[in-house]
């Protein structure tokens, strides 16, 4: 191993140390707490994780992955096809909106102007707002005035405005780091803004903005409440017959996802079976494994972007 | 290459505009997105109140929407004491979690903990709610033998202890990065310990930041509604206890809004109301905290 210099100044020799803790007491107790609360932190982590994996991985049969859900299989094929509908729904709407708002805060907006400041109070208070507040909003725009019942696509509205805080405010930050330089580099060479903007800024922030939209996907696939009353529970995809006869997908419709999926597992049946709540616990692995896959992949993007800056 | 004339020049002006336009308005939707919420929620819930009066919504202590009784004062009280518990439970394991990682772990110990704490961040809360009903209810029930079930305040608090956990270590982490390192070698050339510098010197400095942490915690932790609907009992009823029943606003909401209708409905998003007034008053807490760091 090698000591850095400014490492080898403080190094303390074991011995000298121990002979410290003894002069005093107090700075051994704070050693042994701040030790402590790792300890519990990390073990708490392995309990949780471990439960599940045990409890839930021997219960990940074929019959969970059948194309129909019935309560004889509690399939959770449906609710992963829903949750891959709901979630890109709610990026079309919400990374063009996220990103554009991001581009004004960043590359038009004069600094210390007054719609800058009520837009960063806004957003702060979005991202503040509980996702059960949106789910009564959705239940009070989207399900009852607009779309007449539960809707995948009323979830998606929801889980749309949930989420762009979180798409401005990584976009904003990628944006933010690409070096002046660049921009006037480009000025210079008598691009407008728009094309500095499309051509030069853009490109370089992709891999920050990314980073945040894969974030936001695992905000939204792990969300339950903002979904309950307005994305509905009824355990299928939603399909309509259209005017040629053939079935197809009607976002319309009412459809749970993979979240609300392992919600009702355990919450709808008036006594829940050990077959309900072992299927419950391979949904939650199933739930868990995507949602921490899609953060690691999100913070592997985000890191690649640091070191390559 | 470029073909200067005077339409191509208009037209560039023209499509430069129109996109400044495009940016500013997707700017303004967060805006009309906040009114937005605003209006719907207070349009249907403040109604509801006034037809029920200010005070017997507030301050009633009897909920039972079949006899069109609405009072929410247990479940504004089980909200406050889920919190406050989640806070007892929450802070110090975090602030300590924190200051081990800032300043006591090797770098090889913080690389492996990191995903821990990461992992933790990552749980959805309907995940927290289950694992709440299959692991901790049961252990509760273990140490308190007599009571009809482990659910109740004191699950519900340790429920949402861990739910914060994650903001308050990664904000309170940051903070104390944030801290300028001569505080801390100033403290050791005056002869304190590793220990005394970090919580007598580096601690107190990054207090603000701390602090901002406990709040955005208070904040997760009173909207939180999946991790703690299996957990605490949802009785609506004022808690006497640690392992009596509680009800917290934002269970009253997801286990009755499925059925409700007219003022049960109405006293539903009423509900929704006093939780948003709490939590925009939080984020004004947060935000002049912030302020007062720049």
């Amino acid at each position: 191993m090698t000591i850095s210099k400014k490492e080898s100044i403080n190094f303390i020799p074991l011995k000298t140390r121990v002979r410290g803790y003894i002069k005093h007491p107090l700075s051994l107790v704070l050693l042994l707490l701040v030790i402590g609360a790792a300890v519990i932190v990390v073990g708490l982590v392995a309990i949780l994780i471990g439960h599940l994996l045990i409890k839930g991985v021997p219960h990940i049969k074929p019959e969970l992955f059948e194309w129909k859900y019935t309560t004889t299989n509690l399939s959770m094929m449906p609710a992963i096809i829903n949750t891959l509908i709901i979630t890109l729904l709610s990026l079309v709407i919400a990374v063009p909106i996220g990103i554009f708002s991001a581009i004004y805060l960043v590359e038009y907006a004069k600094k210390g102007s007054k719609l800058v400041a009520i837009i960063r109070i806004t957003t702060e208070t979005l991202s503040g707002i509980p996702s059960i507040v949106f789910g009564l909003f959705g239940l009070i725009v989207f399900t009852t005035m607009i779309f007449k019942g539960y809707s995948i696509i009323g979830g998606a509205l929801t889980l749309s405005i949930m989420v762009l805080p979180i798409i401005i405010r990584t976009t904003e930050e990628a944006l933010m780091s690409v070096p002046d330089l660049f921009r006037e580099g480009s000025f210079g060479l008598g691009a407008g803004k728009l094309r500095t903007i499309v051509r030069i800024v853009l490109p370089y922030a992709v891999p920050g903005i990314l980073a945040g939209v894969i974030l936001s996907i695992g905000r939204m696939v792990g969300e339950t409440a903002a979904l309950i009353f307005t994305a509905g529970t009824i355990a299928g995809v939603p399909t309509s017959v259209n005017r040629f006869g053939h079935t197809v997908l009607d976002v319309t419709g009412s459809g749970r996802t993979l979240a609300l999926h392992l919600f009702e597992l355990v919450q709808n049946p008036q006594t829940p079976t050990d077959r309900y709540f072992n299927a419950a616990y391979a949904t939650a692995v199933v739930l868990l494994v995507l949602v921490v896959g899609i953060n690691a992949l999100s913070s592997f993007i985000a890191r690649r972007l640091i070191s390559k800056v | 290459m470029y073909n200067t004339n005077e339409t191509t020049l208009k037209i560039r002006a023209l499509r430069e505009a129109a996109m400044k336009i495009l940016f500013t308005i997707a700017a303004c939707v967060s805006i009309l997105a906040v009114l937005l919420i605003c209006v719907f929620i207070f349009a249907n819930g403040i109604p509801a109140i006034a037809e029920i009066g200010v005070t017997k919504f507030l301050f009633g202590r009897t909920w039972k929407p079949n006899a069109d009784i609405y009072g929410i004062f247990p479940m504004i009280i089980g909200s406050l004491y889920a919190t406050a518990g989640a806070i007892v439970v929450g802070v110090p394991i975090g602030i300590l979690m924190a200051i081990f990682m800032a300043r006591f772990c090797p770098k090889s110990i913080y690389k492996i903990i990191k995903p821990f704490v990461e992992l933790l961040a990552g749980i959805p809360s309907v995940v927290y709610g289950f694992l709440g009903i299959r692991i901790l209810v049961p252990l509760i029930h273990s140490f308190f033998p007599e009571e009809k079930s482990g659910s109740g305040l004191l699950a519900a608090s340790i429920m949402l202890g861990i739910m914060i956990l994650p903001t308050i270590i990664n904000v309170s982490e940051s903070a104390i990065r944030a801290v300028p390192e001569n505080y801390y070698e100033g403290s050791l050339a005056l002869g304190a310990t590793h220990e005394r510098s970090v919580f007598f010197t580096v601690v107190p400095a990054a207090r603000s930041g701390i602090l901002a942490s406990v709040i955005l915690g208070v904040g997760r932790a009173i909207g939180e509604t999946m991790a703690v609907i299996w957990v605490a009992g949802n009785a609506p009823i004022v808690p006497k206890g640690l392992m009596s029943s509680v009800r917290t606003m934002t269970s009253n909401v997801v286990l009755e809004m499925g059925y409700a209708t007219g003022l049960h409905r109405d006293a539903l998003i009423g509900t929704a109301v006093v939780l948003f007034v709490f939590i925009l008053i939080i984020n004004l807490c947060f935000s002049a905290i912030k302020r007062g760091t720049k």
